[in-house]
């Protein structure tokens, strides 16, 4: 009864199609004559559904109550309790953002073509490394905190600071970077590096004229990625950049980022509108960059 | 050696350099963290730090028991365990199984937008939406004011989701097809063949998924600091409140000093402890994988 059924459906399909794919309704009549089975399908979708609606939901719910406080006041050039305004954390975010990078995307993407372009495959020190950057990928940022409060506040006595919040930040990011930068280095075909090296040309200017070049939109997907980390980070930096609400005039200034901003606000609880806003402000910018991180990603699997 | 050669041998030693960094780095981080917590423990005594059940910093004398903290921090990553696992190991299953190519295309960039919200706006909607959600259903019959383990929980749940389900998704898609197409030509339902075939193949790769989850759980500050009540006692059930690891160190660091700073640099040893038991395990799982 059951084997007619299914040649019937075989017959009914296109011929192209492999036997064990089968339509979503015939899928459906299937799970339907088991009734296990359809409890199964049951759930995977309501589990994929709730995935899905939760994301709609956070994303409307901010969005829907803060798209009102989004008023020009919100972005004057200085804070006072008044305007609330949060442009002063968009600047010291963006310094952040940038200062993490300049140090850690070298460190970061010269680490990674150490592991791949000169390190024997397996050896002790490859080892290390790879320990080393999934540890520090499994370190929650109130631990970098922590460390950065230790370290850089109070061992090297630059007190609360945007170079002790940045330099904590951008051991934070380290590992992101080192790992997209190595599989995008592993995605370049070695036929390159070998009419590279075929054509005369030594090592380092293989890596630099070459291999790096065409490893550039993965590297730039994985730094996109980390700024979207830093954009978000909170707990790393109350206690090493501090949370005054200043464009830091220099480096061992403190300034607050809008992360730390949001959490400031939203712990007084007198302005539940203008966090709101600041939360869809910090949304934008983090949708932003992952899809632009995407972009550069797709870039890499194409050319 | 020419002078081509000695450049090449530079740069090799200076990415060498590079790559130490990351080594550096978890030597210093490790070096200071523990380091700092010595003078505290030393003081308080170890075991009286773990086992004692009373946290009053303030006190004349004070007394330092972090097990309020370790029993809140291991029962709000509980609960986001059994909240989180079970819904995103079957969206993994719904992403590599169920999921038709156009609808894959919109799903997974979804699973990794939930991945990019910071932490502090997951805090927020909770603090908006979680809380008096909670609270409103349960506080009648069961007391507590919605900040509870419960609600810290659900956050926590939603916000290891896209960590489950990207690992565990990898795992179900390296078993080879073969394993479903056998299970399949056995006369096997197409769920049943992948719960049932598929699935215990995957099983290694699913629990790593699993103690990746644990591990961002029990490191996650500042969104449970904003739902979980943060009252320094030990558990009175899970609609109270409860105040973890993580936030009492957030909490009360901006004011501490001596001895009570001491004691909360030696919290953030023993959560760093925990994290390094937890990456152990999960190195463990992925080489077993392999």
């Amino acid at each position: 009864m059951e084997l007619k059924e299914k040649g019937g459906q075989r017959a009914g399909g296109a011929p192209a199609r492999p036997i064990n794919r089968t339509g979503a309704f015939a899928r459906l009549r299937s799970a339907l004559r088991h009734p296990g089975s359809f409890l199964v399908l049951v759930l995977v979708l309501a589990a994929a559904l709730f995935t899905v609606s939760m994301l709609l939901f956070i994303i409307w719910h901010i969005v829907s109550n803060g798209i009102a406080f989004l008023k020009p006041s919100l972005f004057e050039f200085t804070y006072n309790s008044i305007n609330v305004s949060l442009f002063p954390a968009l600047v010291t975010t963006f310094y952040a953002t940038a200062l993490a990078l300049a140090v850690s995307a070298p460190v970061g993407i010269l680490c990674a073509v150490y592991l791949v372009e000169y390190a024997k495959r397996g050896s002790r020190a490859v080892e290390a490394v790879r320990l080393a950057t999934e540890t520090l990928s499994g370190i929650p940022s109130i631990v970098y905190g922590l460390f950065g409060m230790l370290f850089f506040v109070t061992a090297l006595g630059w007190g609360y600071s945007l170079l002790a919040g940045t330099l904590t930040l951008s051991i934070m990011i380290l590992p992101l970077i080192v790992r997209s930068t190595e599989e995008a280095l592993l995605s370049v075909p070695d036929s390159y590096r070998e009419a590279s090296f075929g054509l005369g040309a030594g090592r380092l200017r293989t890596v630099f004229a070459i291999v790096l070049p065409s490893a550039a939109p993965g590297i730039l997907a994985g730094v996109i990625l980390s700024i979207g980390r830093i954009v978000g980070e909170t707990a790393a930096l109350i206690y090493t950049a501090g949370t005054v609400a200043q464009i830091p005039p220099d480096v061992f200034a403190s300034g607050r980022t809008l992360a730390i901003h949001m959490y400031v606000l939203s712990n007084e609880g007198l302005y539940t509108g203008q966090s709101y806003a600041t939360a869809v402000v910090l949304l934008g910018v983090v949708f932003l960059l992952n899809a632009l991180s995407g972009l550069a990603a797709k870039k890499l699997t194409k050319g | 050696m020419n002078r081509h050669k000695w450049i090449e041998k530079g740069a090799e030693a200076f990415f060498f350099l590079c790559a130490l960094t990351a080594v550096l780095s978890v030597a210093l981080i490790s070096l200071f963290v523990f380091a700092n917590a010595v003078p505290a423990l030393r003081e308080i005594g170890l075991l009286e730090f773990l086992t004692g059940t009373r946290w009053k910093p303030t006190d004349v004398p004070p007394s330092f028991g972090i097990l309020p903290m370790i029993l809140g921090s291991l029962m709000v990553t509980g609960g986001a365990i059994l909240v989180g696992v079970p819904v995103g190991l079957l969206t993994a299953v719904f992403l590599a199984y169920f999921c038709p190519k156009p609808a894959y295309r919109v799903l997974k960039p979804v699973t990794e937008l939930l991945a990019g919200i910071p932490s502090i706006v997951y805090g927020f909607f909770g603090v908006m939406v979680l809380v008096p959600l909670v609270r409103d259903t349960f506080s009648a019959r069961f007391g507590g004011d919605g900040n509870s383990i419960l609600t810290a929980s659900l956050l926590l749940g939603i916000m290891i989701l896209p960590t489950v389900i990207g690992i565990s998704e990898a795992a179900i898609r390296a078993v080879p097809d073969s394993y479903y197409e056998g299970a399949l030509a056995l006369g096997a339902t197409h769920e049943r063949s992948v719960f049932c075939a598929v699935l215990p193949a995957a099983k290694s790769g699913i629990l790593a998924a699993v103690v990746l989850g644990i591990g961002r759980a029990i490191g996650e500050t500042m969104a449970v600091i904003m739902v979980a009540g943060n009252q320094a006692r030990m558990p009175k059930g899970i609609f109270k409140g409860i105040r973890t690891l993580t936030s009492n160190i957030v909490m009360e660091m901006g004011y501490a000093a001596d001895l009570h700073r001491e004691a909360l640099i030696a919290t953030g040893a023993v959560l760093f402890f925990f994290i390094l038991l937890i990456n152990l395990a999960f190195a463990v799982l992925k080489k077993k994988q392999k």
